[in-house]
């Protein structure tokens, strides 16, 4: 087996891999870095984000109004701390992407722009048209090749951590061209593998988010934080899931059920709001979580459209003109056209919410660094948590840049500070290990079990009893028949033997990572007995701060369901209040 | 709900059994609003886990999803089967490039080409995070903005005669990605890139066939970036050598 | 190592034939050795002219021969393919900044067709046709 010794692996080229690549590499020259990725740098799914960063840009805003949008749009679970940090970064790392050549959209004067995103009490979204992931992505990856210490394994999958002596010690990894394991060796390992919205069969998440990065640090012993919290986003095209950006509602779109009635006046976001003048934190510019909900009573009243592919409602832009709409929205008209059928110029467009993002991931603190010394986590898949119970919209992008670069200074210090050579013995035999689980997997006797099987009942299970709204009976079905599914799995045989790129063999990996995490969501979801942010129980709703102000840990337990513990949420400022999204409001 | 029959002829290549590529054919149920792409996954979910191929976002903006569909150089994603001529369709891996494996092609010429031609913003000095972002107005943006639309899906590169013929030319994308730095208000760095590509392997291996921005998904326009390219670089040499002093 | 890329080769000769927008492009290059004839024919025309009245007789006849006028034709519908397929695609290789964007493809074609007739114009009056 090839060995690649390094001082810092990271797992995970997407915004947040790219950013700590760049961090580290400015940090010292020297520092032997290697950058894995399951794909090329260019494919992570950080390239689909439409809508834009959140930075505080404008003089009548300030770090106390974005930390007061964020904190109460996750209902208080956000740790404080953490919040502040970011927000304090925000403006320099969104800077900072700019002086590297981010097509930022502008004002006349040649300033940055800011647009609306819901749940924001001033404009403070910075984007590029309606493709800010896509340019930040290739921003990154294209200022990532001026550093020669970045060293590059593209399509290299990563299989498992290597620990010992309670350190991590490096990863395993199949190069998929050759189908042969790799050994990366290092005292640092920073993960930064995405979301896993694949467990849900509704989704804007591209077939790469399967939650690897999660899966590997739960079973290396890390908790998962607050996996109950799954973000729909309101705005989803029906049969393909393709989001149409939070910027729609921005730029003046409006939400209509099948009699043209804006139904968001009915659910608290009222009072109807002029149309083409979106007023903040009101109506259509709520918060996601409040939108889906308000989706859900609606199709129970029975004033949805109904389409080929289930109900929808219909997000209509007409008013906003054909101008404004190229401009602004170029890539929705060009999606909605495509995928939709629909001419969002002349046409209001049926829509669904649909699985989104992750609130919860591998348990970090404020350095990104995870309970296991010289584990590290950023992006998506870390929960720090400044998103709290609802992530507030285009918080994420932001995450990625200051996380990312955050792990990789926890990263270096923790490399410099000499306590950290790798235990070679143990890390071999790992791997021999690891490289066999492997070659196990290709000599499974022949089954009638099917991937395809397991993996479409576990997204059916995930969207009965884990979806929008939740109740103890059905999270039990659902958390039982993952446990089911979990065992079904290891009877899957491949059919492909070949070692070259074999993407049924990575899938099957992938399966393995996503029933992990969707078992974790569930049992988090069951024992969660009130109703916060995205979590909605039906048969708890009202938030309980008295039990649950605080973050749920779900813990490995091998062929078990996870054990579950508690950790509080750190606050600095702002104690538990009610979330108002009414046109009422100061 | 109207489902259609239909036959996919795929080029199958294993190189671990097999010494040349052969084709497949499978028959799929087809709904009437899927892309090319869903064919694929169908097949591969439920007629043959043996199939590969490269594929995530499913909304025309990864770039992993580039195959010859009827010989046309396409985003499988993006490739309606409703728009595609009715009879057997047939999917190749992306012409002019090696074929690792089923329709996965080997991408490493691109990415060191990629690489060749530095395409990150090369400022005068570096500029301090406390001086705030640059100016750039509107008007600077539209300069390049086009040419930064690239997704790196190759469709260009399987479309151009010149890199099939050629291998060693830079070929569009890296070309476009060269032009829309140069034209960055916030670079200045073209003197450099130019070392790279105002050579023969660069604008003048082109001979503006314009096939690479008939099939780009994203309008980018190598081919114009290209020429305009090629305009500038013959601007570069009369003035070098009508006017010897302004050589720097 | 289990890898071999698998390489196809490209027909050195026949690759133009492989789709319509590689012909396409491939008479717009022919369309250069008809001019190129035709200039050349011209030039013969020049010579024959200063060597006499008898040559130029000679001349003119092929030229109004059969073969000749089909000859004129073939490169006259060569060179309106060149110069429309270049018109077309100037708007691209030239891009003339206006306001916040740039002048609209269409208006810079159409100013090509509007000069190449104008210029037309002029020969033809010079030369007494008109
Ligand atoms: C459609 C859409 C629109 C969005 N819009 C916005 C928005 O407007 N604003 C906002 O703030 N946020 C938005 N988000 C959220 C945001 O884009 C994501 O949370 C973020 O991009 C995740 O980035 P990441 O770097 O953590 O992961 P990703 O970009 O998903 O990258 C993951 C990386 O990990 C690698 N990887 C994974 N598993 C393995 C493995 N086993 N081995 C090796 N490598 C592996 C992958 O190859 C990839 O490089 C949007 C999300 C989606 C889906
Ligand atoms: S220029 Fe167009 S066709 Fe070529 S790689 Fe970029 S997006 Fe694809
Ligand atoms: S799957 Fe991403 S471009 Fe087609």
């Amino acid at each position: 087996m090839e060995t690649i010794e390094s001082d810092v692996v990271i797992v995970g080229a997407g915004g947040a891999g790219l950013r700590a690549a760049i961090a580290l590499a400015e940090a010292d020259p020297g520092l032997r870095i290697s950058l894995l990725s399951k794909v090329y740098p260019m494919r992570s799914h950080t390239c689909a984000a439409e809508g834009g960063a959140a930075g505080v840009a404008r003089s009548d805003d300030s770090m106390d109004l974005h930390f007061g949008d964020t904190v109460g749009g996750g209902d208080w679970l956000c740790d404080q701390d953490a919040v502040e940090f970011f927000i304090n970064e925000a403006p320099k790392e969104l800077t900072r992407l700019e002086h590297w050549g981010c097509p930022w959209s502008r004002e006349t004067d040649g300033s940055v722009g800011v647009r609306p995103f819901g749940g924001m009490k001033i404009k403070r979204t910075w984007f590029a048209a309606d493709k800010t992931g896509f340019h930040l992505l290739h921003t990154l990856f294209q200022t990532s090749l001026k550093f020669e210490s970045i060293r590059r394994f593209d399509e290299v999958f990563t299989t498992d951590l290597l620990v010992s002596d309670g350190r991590i010690q490096g990863c395993c990894a199949v190069e998929m061209r050759t189908g042969e394991m790799k050994q990366f060796l290092a005292p640092a390992v920073i993960l930064c593998t995405g979301g896993a919205g694949r467990i849900f069969p509704f989704t804007t998440n591209g077939a790469i988010k399967t939650g690897d990065g999660m899966a590997l640090a739960y079973r290396a012993g890390v908790p998962l934080k607050d996996m109950e919290f799954v973000q729909y986003h309101p705005t989803g095209l029906p049969a393909t899931g393709i989001l149409l950006t939070e910027g729609c509602r921005g730029e003046g779109g409006v939400l209509r059920n099948k009699d043209g009635y804006r139904y968001l006046q009915d659910y608290g976001m009222g009072p109807e709001t002029p149309l083409g003048e979106p007023v903040l934190k009101t109506m259509e510019l709520g918060p996601r979580d409040r939108l889906s909900q308000a989706f859900w009573q609606e199709q129970k009243k029975g004033n949805t459209v109904p389409t080929k592919w289930g109900d929808c409602v219909l997000l209509d832009m007409t008013h906003l003109g054909e101008a404004r709409i190229l401009e602004r929205l170029p890539f929705v008209h060009e999606l909605a056209h495509a995928y939709a059928g629909v001419d969002i110029v002349k046409e209001a467009v049926p829509i669904r919410p649909v699985v989104h993002y992750m609130m919860g991931g591998i348990h970090t603190d404020i350095n990104a660094a995870t309970p296991l010394p010289g584990l590290f986590a950023a992006g998506e898949c870390a929960c720090v948590s400044i998103n709290g119970a609802n992530r507030l919209g285009s918080n994420s992008l932001t995450e990625l840049l200051v996380f990312g670069k955050r792990a990789a200074e926890s990263a270096v210090k923790y490399v410099r500070s000499g306590t950290t050579k790798v235990d070679r013995a143990a890390a071999d035999q790992q791997a021999n290990a690891a490289e066999a689980r492997v070659q196990a997997l290709f000599d499974r006797p022949e089954s009638t079990e099917t991937m395809t099987a397991v993996r479409n009942e576990m997204t059916h299970a995930m969207e009965t009893g884990a979806g929008i709204y939740r109740e103890e009976a059905m999270l039990k079905d659902t958390a039982d028949a993952l446990a089911k599914l979990r065992q079904r799995q290891t009877s899957i045989a491949l059919r492909d033997k070949s070692k070259v790129f074999n993407t049924e063999f990575t899938q099957l990996v992938e399966l393995g990572c996503m029933l992990d995490v969707a078992q974790a969501v569930a049992v988090s979801a069951l024992a969660r007995k009130e109703s916060r942010g995205s979590h909605q129980r039906l048969d708890h709703v009202e938030r309980d701060d008295e039990t649950f102000l605080k973050h749920s840990m779900a813990h490995y337990q091998g062929e078990d369901a996870p054990r579950m513990d508690y950790l509080d949420v750190v606050i600095t400022k702002s104690r538990p209040g009610v979330r108002d999204y009414s046109g009422a409001k100061s | 709900m109207s489902q259609r029959q239909i036959t996919f002829e795929i080029l199958r290549y294993d190189p671990e059994t097999e010494t040349e590529p052969r084709f497949q054919a499978y028959c799929v149920p087809c709904e009437e609003e899927w892309v090319v792409l869903d064919a694929l996954n169908y097949i591969k979910d439920t007629l043959d886990g043996t199939l590969n191929y490269r594929w995530s976002c499913h909304m025309a903006v990864c770039g992993s999803c580039g195959m010859m569909i009827n010989g046309e150089p396409m985003l499988s994603c993006k490739a309606f089967i409703r728009d595609l001529p009715a009879g057997t369709i047939k999917v190749e891996p992306l012409y002019h490039f090696p074929i690792e494996r089923d329709l996965v092609v080997v991408l490493d010429d691109f990415m060191d080409k990629l690489e060749s031609v530095k395409p990150y913003v090369i400022p005068k000095k570096q500029r301090p995070i406390e001086d705030g972002p640059y100016k750039q107005t509107p008007k600077q943006l539209h300069q390049y903005q086009q040419y930064s639309m690239c997704i790196n899906c190759l469709l260009c590169y399987a479309a151009c005669p010149q890199y099939g013929l050629t291998p060693e030319f830079i070929g569009p994308a890296a070309l476009a990605l060269t032009h829309r730095y140069n034209l960055d208000s916030r670079d200045k760095g073209r003197r450099q890139r130019q070392e790279v590509v105002a050579t023969h392997e660069g604008v003048w291996e082109c001979s503006f066939v314009g096939a690479c921005s008939e099939v780009c998904p994203k309008d980018v326009d190598p081919a114009g970036a290209i020429q305009q390219m090629k305009i500038a670089s013959t601007a570069d040499w009369y003035l070098e050598h009508l006017m010897p002093w302004r050589r720097s | 190592m289990s890898r071999n890329p698998y390489v196809r080769e490209v027909p050195r000769t026949t690759w133009y034939m492989r789709n319509n927008r590689y012909i396409r492009y491939m008479l717009r290059e022919v369309s250069c050795v008809f001019i190129g004839l035709y200039a050349a024919s011209l030039t013969v025309g020049l010579v024959r002219l200063a060597q006499g009245d008898n040559e130029w007789t000679h001349y003119l006849n092929g030229i109004s021969s059969p073969t000749g006028i089909l000859f004129s034709l073939l490169a006259f519908g060569f060179a309106c393919y060149h110069s429309i397929t270049w018109f077309n695609v100037t708007p691209r290789a030239m891009r003339i900044p206006k306001g916040d964007g740039f002048v609209p493809g269409p208006a810079i074609v159409s100013a090509h067709y509007i000069i190449w007739a104008v210029v037309s114009l002029v020969f033809l009056l010079m030369m007494g046709v008109l």
